[in-house]
């Protein structure tokens, strides 16, 4: 009993992640996190994907269950979860069973080496970019087994059309990474690293997100990265994949119910997993904004502040919405438990002011609030973009943005090869 | 950081690959074999990490798993495969195939039993933090000449399967 | 029980050399052109698992650079074979290795 004790505190004053320092326990516990973690970040992003969408086309979106809709995709899930697992009776059934798992083991196994702060990650590869782009990659496998297994045309033609707009962005993807990760061999030792937790303290250490050196080199890379990742997960406004009005729904056209709902909540994962390689190449991580001119202790506690405050303003929202909630009785449990919610944020955020958590959690939140800007552009393009046409996303992709990857490419290695050799011989 | 359980991750490993092959070769829809594949060459990623050769592995999913598999699956989606499940599988001279593989595989027993001082157990723990460094390192340093070979081997690959697929170019 | 517990080069090797076997049966017995195709890849592989695993004996890393540039031959081969094989069934409408035998006299 003892050893096990001492065995779970071994590892809390250690400054490497769990799986660096081989604890399995708190490995475990970190697994099990994130798991939860981004299971409710897509729940919540069902719920914001509606409202802002419904506020965008000047309409309210889900209103009735619970506050606001809040508890409209609990009802939802419930719904899908209870439904019939329908088979197409010409499917193939074990392709047809597994397809959905492998998409939703491909979206959550990435997460594995994504560094929410310099230890807290479940553990850091040597290649960890690498893996994260071929993992994220085999999903889609998954969809093609889908689209296939089907047996049926429009099922076919979202796969064969979902798999060739990822292999092509994923060129262009590579690219744009390639060059961001050149820029992190920019030190003394000339070596620069494929680790996520590296190219972070790589940024750290140069004083300098990567979308910002270069100007504006690492500002067009990460334009190419941003409009790929949009591609490669198959949303507006390159969601042809999945066109309602041509394709009915694509490659999951026959899936129902528990089956569905793994590629619903594979598609969300995946959203977050490429804006969080987004956020760690060119974004700083977990580092907090201006690093570099707003330095010094004083401003180190002003944005530690940040958390609690941004939790604060929640509650304060809460509050506001429960007090402008109909007097009628039919709405006094809604609003006692919109308050309830504002009360619970509310504490989250004064348990956030304390230094000692702040301390340990504000590496978290940069990085999930820098994911969350990230949402928040998919959710805009969906409500702003019109649709491409399929010959225009191939265009796109090999006509413009593999060119321009390739340029960005050569420019950076000159410009930095240029730095080490002349300005900093 | 000590490997854990090496023994039982290499026999089931092995063990997936070896079953993925068996099936990649027996399966008569060719969907079928080539998910085989991808599970085998994903076990071998797998093995290539036990290795301590952690960019090879990488390498092996993005590119494999994640590229050359995907072709496959969409080739196989462009050709009807409904006529060719209905044919025989096996080609007629399948006998002396077998007979063929059998001797190879007796000679690679041969070799392997007899020659146990071939094989000196060497075992070295290359370092594995800067795996990816080092193999830049040699790939940009030694062996630079293969590598433009390499690329211009990709350059034309890429024009002759255009040439090959497009009907008019 | 000492030589099945304590994994040394060998027992890499047999594991290449199984795989090796594998496809080469599948090269020699099959019709279907896209499964011969795909024996081929599993006959690389083989070669890759023996080039790592000896590169994990003597130490250095030769073994694995052979093993990457092996993976990029095995692109470039299926990239062109695949398209031989798109432009074989365009003209015969099948994918059966026995009917490509215009050649044949």
């Amino acid at each position: 009993m003892r050893a096990i004790i001492q065995y779970i505190q071994s590892y809390l004053g250690s400054d490497q992640t769990p799986g660096a320092a081989g604890n399995m326990f708190w490995a475990l516990v970190y697994i099990m996190v994130v798991f939860a973690g981004l299971s409710v970040a897509v729940i919540a992003m069902n719920w914001l994907e509606r409202k802002i969408l419904a506020h965008m086309q000047v309409r309210l979106g889900p209103m009735r269950v619970g506050p606001h809709g809040l508890l409209q995709p609990i009802a939802d899930a419930i719904k899908l979860l209870l439904k019939e697992d329908i088979m197409p009776s010409e499917a193939d059934g074990f392709v047809f069973w597994m397809a959905p798992f492998i998409v939703v083991l491909a979206a959550f196994t990435v997460f594995v080496v994504v560094p929410f702060g310099p230890t807290h990650a479940i553990t850091d590869m040597n290649i960890g970019i690498l893996f994260m782009l071929g993992v994220s990659s085999l999903s889609v496998l998954g969809i093609v087994m889908a689209g296939w297994a089907s047996n049926s045309h429009y099922p076919l033609i979202g796969a064969l059309r979902s798999s060739a707009q990822m292999v092509s962005y994923e060129v262009a993807m590579g690219l744009a990474v390639v060059s961001a990760i050149l820029m992190t061999s920019l030190n003394a030792e000339g070596t620069g690293t494929l680790s996520m937790i590296g190219i972070v303290q790589a940024q750290q250490a140069q004083g300098e997100w990567f979308i910002f050196k270069f100007f504006p080199l690492g500002l067009i890379a990460f334009f190419i990265f941003a409009v790929a990742m949009v591609a490669e997960t198959n949303r507006a406004p390159f969601d042809l994949a999945e066109a309602e009005s041509e394709l009915t729904a694509g490659f999951h056209t026959e899936y129902s119910g528990f089956r569905w709902s793994l590629f619903f909540l594979a598609e969300y994962s995946a959203m977050i997993a490429v804006s969080s390689i987004a956020v760690t190449l060119w974004l700083g991580g977990w580092l907090r904004p201006f690093p570099n001119f707003l330095s010094g202790a004083t401003w180190d506690r002003a944005f530690s502040l940040f958390p609690g405050v941004v939790f604060l303003l929640f509650a304060a929202m809460c509050f506001y919405n429960a007090v402008r909630m109909p007097k009628h009785p039919l709405f006094r449990i809604q609003t006692i438990g919109l308050a309830g919610f504002g009360v619970v944020l509310g504490l989250i955020g004064l348990v956030l002011f304390v230094p000692a958590v702040s301390l340990r959690v504000q590496d978290i939140f940069w990085f999930s609030a820098k994911i969350a800007g990230f949402m928040y552009l998919y959710i805009w393009y969906r409500g702003t973009f019109p649709r491409y046409r399929f010959d225009q996303l191939m265009q796109m992709g090999w006509k413009v943005l593999l060119p321009l990857g390739l340029g960005v490419l050569i420019l950076t290695a000159t410009v930095a090869l240029l730095q080490q050799r002349i300005w900093h011989p | 950081m000590a490997p854990v359980a090496t023994p039982f991750f290499f026999y089931l490993f092995a063990a997936i690959m070896v079953i993925g092959g068996v099936m990649v070769i027996t399966r008569k829809n060719p969907v079928h074999s080539a998910l085989a594949l991808i599970v085998a060459l994903l076990a071998q990623a797998s093995i290539y990490l036990m290795l301590y050769a952690p960019f090879v592995a990488g390498v092996q999913i993005i590119l494999y798993a994640g590229g050359i598999m995907v072709l496959f699956l969409f080739v196989i989606m462009l050709v009807s495969i409904d006529r060719s499940i209905r044919e025989r599988q096996f080609n007629s001279q399948w006998v002396v195939g077998l007979i063929a593989a059998t001797a190879l595989g007796g000679l690679l027993i041969a070799v392997y039993t007899k020659g146990t001082n071939i094989f000196p157990e060497h075992a070295l723990s290359v370092v594995e933090n800067d795996n990816t460094q080092q193999v830049a390192t040699m790939l940009y340093g030694q062996y630079m000449f293969p590598f433009e070979i390499a690329s211009l081997l990709l350059l034309v690959a890429i024009i002759g399967a255009v040439v090959m697929a497009k009907k008019r170019i | 029980m000492e030589s099945i517990l304590h994994i040394t080069t060998l027992h890499y090797l047999v594991l290449g050399a199984a795989l090796f076997l594998l496809g080469v049966i599948g090269v020699l017995t099959r019709r279907n052109v896209v499964i011969v195709l795909m024996s081929i890849e599993l006959i690389l592989n083989a070669v890759n698992l023996n080039l790592v695993a000896f590169s994990r004996m003597w130490g250095g890393l030769h073994g694995q650079i052979f093993a990457i540039f092996i993976i990029t031959d095995a692109a470039a081969e299926a990239a062109v074979g695949l398209g031989i094989l798109i432009a074989f069934f365009r003209n015969k409408e099948t994918v059966n290795i026995d009917e490509v035998n215009l050649l044949k006299w």
